[in-house]
């Protein structure tokens, strides 16, 4: 396989904080336009490598790039060419729709009539014409929920990277804000997504599995649900989770 | 008994693990009492004096070496031109510029009356007043070391006597002052956000639907505070009798007696607060605004409530705090007993009532 | 449009739309500016006097139609004995005793001396000294009377005498609000500045916008431009809007120098600002941080010189209040509002600020990281 056809390349990427390690050194390589899943329980260093990816922290000791950049040299430049929605819902309540998207729109350099088009053809995707101009306070958890993700992907980042986006949704919001990552992922960008849902484990094209700090286990569904001889991941997960040590 | 138990233990976990805030709490009134112990006083001393003599003989340079001499002057500097004296003042070098006339010796030996001039910064105007009365009391010293003793006819003497505070301490108004501030914050802002804050969380209505009753979740709220603000009273007690030598004359039983009564006005306002609004913001700002600032302003400390236009001192009859620090003053400093408190302790129950009945009110309207 | 007028457009629109700090900006200066000065005035008057009048004659009739008639004092007990005017101090209803001794006047006449006697309520040390300072003067005042009265003086005085002729510039009328009005406009400056920087950015903490702007683009010079600028300009209008409440409620008429406070607070700020930032990034929570500026806020206003004058304090202590920027622009705003002081009278203040800003600043923005 080409580089260049790889988003993210980690080798023995490991974080200490004092005698801790909260990420012991993991390695995978995550493909262009893929779904990838990344899965553990609470405090198995899922958001700490999610973060030593996106630049918010530097890792220990350990190599990765991102977007073929550098993440001890170039977070700066990760930064330009990643998408991010956390946990914490993180669109302004008290700025509407369209404030919203022109501010995210604008910090990642998107200027006028580029930002227009984008902001249109998302209004329109997710049919919010008429709500436009409300709070996103005064929104629904769902529809909140998918102009987050909508607005992290505004600048057409190559990569994205989802922290439990879909905590708190109903079924419904959950299926159709699935269906927008695989149209973002048809439109070649790499989707990296952590989750404690197993059955969205089942929609990534790969999954890595976390237990304390390391990668248990790695491949697509398919392949983990024949390797550890059973039909659901639950139960793959199940396996692997109970290995665990460390609790939350 | 056992969920009262658990619930309190809870609320002691969070009070104790905000390090941060709590080292304000307990820091705030330590660093307030050191600082008016060791560092603020309303005493005038070390005055910058610019002198202008244009008399300059034996007998001016006597009185300037007068005025050097008592600890309330500074000489920094000597000048030819009155014209000076306003940039000398306007930049702050000097606050005060002493004119001694050319005529100052000759006129005091010649025709018994000599002039002085004193152009003094005065924006502050008790400041200038008593610059100028200390100006005043050394030329009178100087005429009597100049001149001999004169024994006036028909002398009225006035026999002063300062009570309770003779050494004129500033702190004697300030400690009550403290108290009531601190208990402002522990128990009207630390217990209102506290309690907004589970209700943002939705912690309040896990409470709410447990088999807990309501009573038992306030007051489980309540008494970690309570328990905090009597410590932190003792604190401040141990500090202004040790540090300020301010005594303590009363009774000290009654003295916390008084002070858990207000503790428990104040935790009850703190409630009615929270029943106000759902946002640790709002709460804050009402808290802040609402009840801390009146209680500067008017709980009679730092500002005397007699000197007051009558409008403000009748609204400063319903701030709690007003009250307390005059039960506090009786007892403390003036050493006074129940039957001179009795009238402040059943305004500050009033009080209580008051709030306790508006929270219930608001309270069922909530469950309705 | 780059990052920075992105931030700024955000900023301001958040600003406009919270009522709270809406609130707070216009109600605070109003608020303050209207009912502290009044609160806060340490002029002594409305001395409450209680008489013990033992000798009822003449003399002690006019001494206290005196005490009434002065503008410092209320006469508020009448008492026939001691005991019971200790009795109106107990209960706060009377400042000070003034008790005149059985035959007074005759001994007085006959003895050419007599004694008043005078007790002060000194709980509140400035009002006990004042009060008898005041009473003394009134004393004083009467015996001169009685004194001219017995005696034709000759045309030279026969006692030497030093006039003092005082000249109090400044505040012709000695009027406390006067003094307080700048200085209380100074705190307002200080606590708008750092109080709501903080919590701003605490509040981004808590909500979770802040990793999503920490995961964009966005240098950490922009963020922090974009949180101070709003807040530079909000400062800016409270300045405006209580130099327009002190000029129209308390006279105070700032004259043509008035640049100069705009181009020292301009820089203040920036101090100011910094602090908040500072405290800003110490905080987790809002709670949090309010109570740390709140503890901040308190002592640099005691230290200020705003009630107890600096030179008053002991050395250290002075040095400290030196260290204090709230310090610096209570003085500058007394020096400019009240005794129109010229540029070059607050350079040094200016320099001194200015180099306090740039250090808290880039602390600030050291650290504030980016990555943690």
């Amino acid at each position: 396989m080409k580089p260049s056809e790889q988003s993210i390349v980690t080798k023995n990427l490991t974080k200490k904080y004092g005698t801790f390690t909260a990420v012991d050194a993991i390695s995978f390589d995550v493909r262009k336009g893929e779904i990838f899943g990344f899965l553990g329980a609470n405090g198995a260093g899922k958001t700490t490598a999610m973060r030593m990816l996106t630049g918010l922290s530097k890792p220990s000791s350990g190599e990765a790039t991102v977007a073929g950049f550098d993440v001890y040299r170039d977070a700066e430049n990760i930064k330009k060419h990643i998408g991010y929605m956390s946990q914490k819902f993180s669109l302004y309540q008290d700025l509407k729709v369209k404030e919203n998207i022109a501010f995210y729109g604008g910090i990642y350099g998107l200027r006028r009539e580029a930002l227009q088009a984008a902001s249109d053809q998302l209004i329109h995707r997710l049919g919010l014409q008429g709500e436009v101009k409300t709070m996103v306070k005064d929104l629904p958890l769902g529809w909140k929920q998918k102009l987050a993700f909508s607005i992290s992907i505004i600048h057409q980042p190559s990569i994205v990277f989802l922290d439990e986006p879909t905590g708190g949704v109903d079924p419904v919001t959950r299926r159709q804000f699935w269906n927008m990552i695989y149209e973002a992922a048809d439109r070649g960008i790499t989707i990296f997504v952590t989750t404690h849902y197993m059955d969205e484990a089942e929609y990534c094209n790969r999954v890595a599995i976390m237990v304390d700090g390391k990668i248990e286990a790695l491949g697509q569904p398919s392949e983990l649900k024949v390797r550890f001889e059973t039909d659901t991941m639950d139960d793959v997960f199940y396996q692997l989770a109970r290995k665990a040590k460390r609790g939350d | 008994m056992q969920q009262l138990i658990a619930f309190i233990k809870k609320e002691i976990y969070h009070i104790a693990r905000d390090r941060k805030t709590l080292l304000v709490l307990i820091g705030m009134p330590i660093v307030q009492i050191a600082l008016f112990g060791f560092a603020l006083s309303n005493e005038v001393k070390n005055t910058k004096l610019y002198v202008i003599d244009q008399n300059k003989d034996e007998m001016s340079v006597r009185f300037i070496e007068e005025v050097q001499a008592s600890q309330y002057f500074d000489v920094v500097g000597y000048g030819e031109d009155v014209g000076d004296v306003d940039r000398i003042l306007r930049s702050g070098v000097s606050q005060i510029s002493l004119v001694v006339p050319p005529s100052f010796s000759s006129d005091l030996r010649h025709v018994n009356q000599a002039n002085l001039q004193l152009i003094t910064d005065a924006i502050n105007p008790n400041v200038a007043a008593t610059i100028n009365a200390y100006i005043t009391a050394i030329s009178r010293d100087f005429r009597n070391t100049e001149m001999g003793d004169l024994k006036l006819p028909y002398t009225i003497n006035v026999e002063t006597r300062m009570m309770y505070n003779p050494q004129l301490k500033g702190e004697f108004a300030f400690v009550p002052g403290v108290i009531a501030m601190i208990l402002m914050i522990i128990c009207v802002l630390m217990t209102s956000v506290s309690i907004v804050k589970e209700k943002e969380l939705g912690n309040m209505e896990m409470l709410l639907v447990s088999p807990t009753s309501p009573a038992i979740v306030i007051i489980s709220k309540a008494i970690p505070y309570f328990v905090l603000s009597l410590l932190i009273i003792s604190i401040i007690l141990l500090m202004s009798t040790t540090i300020l030598q301010v005594p303590i004359r009363g009774n000290i039983f009654l003295l916390y007696g008084v002070s858990s009564i207000f503790i428990i006005t104040s935790l009850t306002l703190g409630l009615l607060i929270s029943t106000l609004t759902n946002s640790q913001e709002i709460a804050m700002l009402i808290s802040l605004m609402g009840m801390l600032l009146p209680t500067i302003m008017f709980g009679g400390f730092m500002f005397p409530i007699e000197s007051m236009p009558k409008a403000l001192q009748i609204m400063s009859n319903i701030i709690p705090a007003k009250w307390f620090y005059y039960a506090i003053n009786d007892i403390m400093i003036k050493g006074l007993g129940w039957s001179s408190v009795y009238r402040e302790v059943l305004i500050l129950l009033g009080f209580t009532l008051l709030y306790m009945g508006i929270s219930l009110k608001k309270y069922e309207i909530r469950l309705s | 449009m780059s990052n920075l007028s992105i931030i700024l457009k955000k900023e301001f629109i958040q600003i406009s739309r919270d009522p709270a700090i809406l609130r707070l900006i216009f109600l605070m200066p109003i608020i303050q500016l209207l009912i502290l000065p009044f609160a806060a005035d340490y002029e002594i008057k409305n001395i409450n006097i209680a008489i013990v009048d033992q000798d009822h004659s003449d003399y002690s009739r006019e001494l206290i139609g005196k005490f009434q008639h002065s503008n410092y004092f209320r006469l508020t007990g009448y008492e026939t004995s001691y005991k019971n005017a200790l009795k109106l101090i107990e209960a706060d209803k009377a400042d000070i005793i003034v008790e005149i001794p059985n035959n007074f006047e005759k001994t007085l006449v006959r003895e050419d001396e007599a004694t008043i006697s005078l007790v002060a309520n000194a709980v509140n040390g400035t009002k006990g000294n004042l009060g008898a300072f005041y009473a003394q003067r009134i004393v004083q005042e009467f015996n001169s009377k009685i004194r001219s009265e017995w005696i034709q003086f000759p045309r030279v005085n026969p006692i030497p005498l030093i006039n003092v002729e005082y000249i109090n510039r400044y505040n012709k009328r000695s009027d406390y609000q006067t003094f307080m009005v700048p200085g209380i406009l100074a705190v307002l400056i200080t606590m708008i500045g750092s109080f709501l920087t903080a919590l701003n950015i605490v509040k981004e903490k808590e909500i979770g916008t802040i990793e999503q702007l920490n995961v964009s683009p966005i240098k950490k010079w922009e963020f922090i431009l974009g949180k101070l600028i709003p807040f530079w300009v909000l400062g800016m209008i409270i300045l405006t809007i209580g130099l327009v409440i002190s000029y129209i409620v308390h006279g105070i008429t700032p004259g043509s120098n008035l640049w100069i406070l705009y181009v020292f607070t301009a820089f203040y700020l920036l101090a100011i600002l910094g602090i908040g930032l500072l405290i800003s990034n110490f905080s987790q929570t809002q709670q949090q941080a309010m109570m740390v500026s709140f503890f901040f806020t308190l002592i640099f206003i005691l230290m200020s010189g705003l009630y107890t004058p600096v030179e008053s304090m002991p050395f250290w202590a002075q040095k400290v209040a030196w260290m204090n920027p709230v310090t610096y622009l209570v003085d500058v705003m007394r020096m400019v509002l009240l005794k129109g002081a010229q540029f070059a009278d607050v350079l040094g203040h200016l320099k001194i600020i200015t180099l306090a800003g740039v250090a808290l600043n880039v602390l600030a923005i050291w650290s504030y990281s980016k990555r943690n």
